[in-house]
């Protein structure tokens, strides 16, 4: 079992591991951020080139440090490998570099953008403080694709992950849609504008990072941050029928798949879960869902788990005081008698 | 008895003397006051018709702009609801249908903006907030009414007149700062894409 090193945390993980599942299981706090690769689509990763670290030390057997940063979602661990990712500064200003790259050809719509306050380009953005552009030139724009009723694509926001290809590869049992042309003119289409029509092909809609690929039934219905995310599950004979629901008032307004900390689908859902269900009685509800507490999303967003905290906090505090008061009071008294 | 604070004070319940018993001496005194009060000039003003000289960015009621061509510049992007503290913005948002281009700036538009002026605490947040310079704070302040529905301002209300001249101007509340930024073109926020130059993808690939 190969030893890693990532940010100065060692962990012991199986062969055949990549530096960027190894730094998961370590935790978020030296996890890269990563826009293509999901891990529940085989193959997938490879393309965006976030999730770039530092490999200052190759191996046991050959010490030497990699000559320039490598995608952590490619490339295996060796054993006594030491891997710099947040804490090398080198390292995060060529990522930022990166980011730089994913957003020279991305419209700045995010205020009409559906995908707006969930978008992984958003908060990567974000987090790396690329408020400005150097690009001068016009921005790569496409026309307008009707890809069908359920889903709308915007080709103008991909960034060419490549995830939703994978998706209808390895879900659907026939795929429509692909990526056409080479370069700086390839886009996201369906061949002969096919209607995607299978019952998995929602799911493109979850793991696009971007806006590019958005649920018509909610195209523009409200923004997510108005929305209250609540976790419920229904019988479905297709998928598992685990999913997050996100309601305006007493209306559901879009189904989702629910998603861990890695923004990644915990179960597929189908397309009657996801776009046919839209009543509260169709589902049993099973409690508000888990949000980032700095996600735009966790505004007026309260959780039972962290209300129950919250409240258990208070009353251990408050437990504390009354102890407190009752040693001091009876200190007091102690010496009052004597 | 002693004393529950420190402040109190023992109450005297001195006898009153004669003159004091008469009450006109008091009485003759404060109609003094009160008459030498009606010569004086008025603190307050008899507001509908005269108003009070206000300051030129003073925050009073909402605009919500129109851009040169006439345009709605609000895409309902909803951060000024969000940055409001009172929660005073509510807004729905449609689809701009194709024919509509003249009437709403971008792809989406608010179909329904209101704003509860009963709630609003004119603190000027939305304005901070707004990507697209749609709503502003003017110097004009929010009438009386009766009712508290009437309070809730649509966009009937707050979207300023189509005619040129009718416009309300708000240049006055564009600091330098703002100014200076709005000079760089680098900033994102200051970039116009127009969405209507799709570059058609079939003619490039045969450039290619």
């Amino acid at each position: 079992m190969p030893k890693v090193t990532i940010d100065g945390h060692e962990i012991e993980v199986p062969k055949g591991t990549t530096i960027l599942q190894a730094a998961r299981m370590i935790g978020p706090e030296v996890a890269p951020p990563a826009m293509c690769y999901y891990s529940k689509l085989k193959t997938s990763g490879g393309y965006c080139r976030t999730c770039i670290v530092k490999v200052t030390k190759g191996s046991a057997q050959n010490p030497n440090p990699m000559p320039k940063p490598v995608a952590s979602c490619r490339t295996e661990v060796m054993d006594g490998m030491e891997v710099a990712n947040f804490t090398s500064p080198d390292l995060l200003e060529a990522r930022k570099g990166v980011v730089e790259f994913l957003l020279i050809n991305h419209p700045l719509d995010c205020p009409i953008c559906d995908q707006a306050g969930e978008c992984d380009l958003q908060n990567l953005g974000y987090e790396h403080g690329a408020a400005k552009t150097r690009y001068d030139f016009e921005r790569r724009t496409f026309e307008k694709i009707d890809i069908g009723n359920k889903v709308q694509l915007h080709m103008t926001r991909c960034i060419l992950c490549y995830r939703c290809v994978k998706t209808a590869d390895q879900l659907c049992s026939n795929r429509v849609h692909g990526v056409l042309n080479r370069g700086d003119v390839s886009e996201i289409s369906t061949y002969i504008q096919n209607a995607i029509d299978n019952e998995w092909s929602g799911n493109v809609i979850d793991v696009c990072p971007v806006g590019a690929l958005t649920d018509k039934t909610f195209r523009f219905k409200s923004r997510v941050w108005f929305t209250k995310p609540v976790d419920a599950h229904r019988d479905c004979k297709t998928c598992a029928g685990k999913a997050r629901i996100w309601f305006k008032g007493e209306e559901v307004l879009r189904v989702t798949g629910r998603k861990d900390q890695w923004g990644e689908v915990q179960d597929w859902i189908c397309n009657d879960c996801r776009f046919e269900k839209k009543k509260v009685s169709d589902w049993t509800i099973e409690g508000p869902s888990h949000i980032d507490r700095h996600s735009v999303i966790a505004q007026n967003h309260y959780e039972l788990q962290n209300l129950k905290l919250d409240v258990g906090r208070q009353l251990n505090k408050l437990a504390g005081e009354a102890e407190k008061n009752n040693t001091n009071t009876s200190t007091k008294k102690a010496t009052a008698k004597k | 008895m002693q004393a529950l604070t420190k402040r109190s004070k023992v109450v005297v319940n001195k006898q009153l003397s004669f003159v004091e018993k008469l009450y006109l001496p008091a009485i003759l005194g404060g109609m003094r006051i009160t008459l030498t009060h009606l010569f004086k000039k008025s603190a307050t003003v008899k507001y509908p018709e005269k108003k009070r000289a206000i300051s030129n960015v003073y925050r009073g009621q909402h605009v919500l702009k129109r851009d040169e061509n006439g345009a709605e510049r609000c895409t309902a992007c909803g951060l000024c609801a969000v940055a409001c503290p009172a929660e005073a913005i509510t807004m729905l948002s449609a689809e701009r249908k194709k024919g509509e281009e003249a009437l709403y700036r971008e792809e989406k538009y608010a179909s329904v903006y209101e704003i509860n002026m009963l709630r609003c605490i004119f603190c000027g947040l939305c304005e901070e907030a707004c990507p697209k310079e749609a709503i502003f704070l003017t110097n004009r302040i929010v009438p009386v009414e009766f009712e508290r529905n009437d309070f809730i301002y649509g966009k009937d209300k707050l979207v300023e007149p189509m005619e040129k001249d009718k416009r309300i101007d708000v240049s006055i509340r564009e600091t330098t700062e703002v100014a200076e930024f709005k000079k760089h073109n680098e900033y994102g926020h200051n970039q116009v894409w127009d969405g209507s130059k799709a570059i058609d993808t079939k003619k490039k690939k045969k450039a290619h």
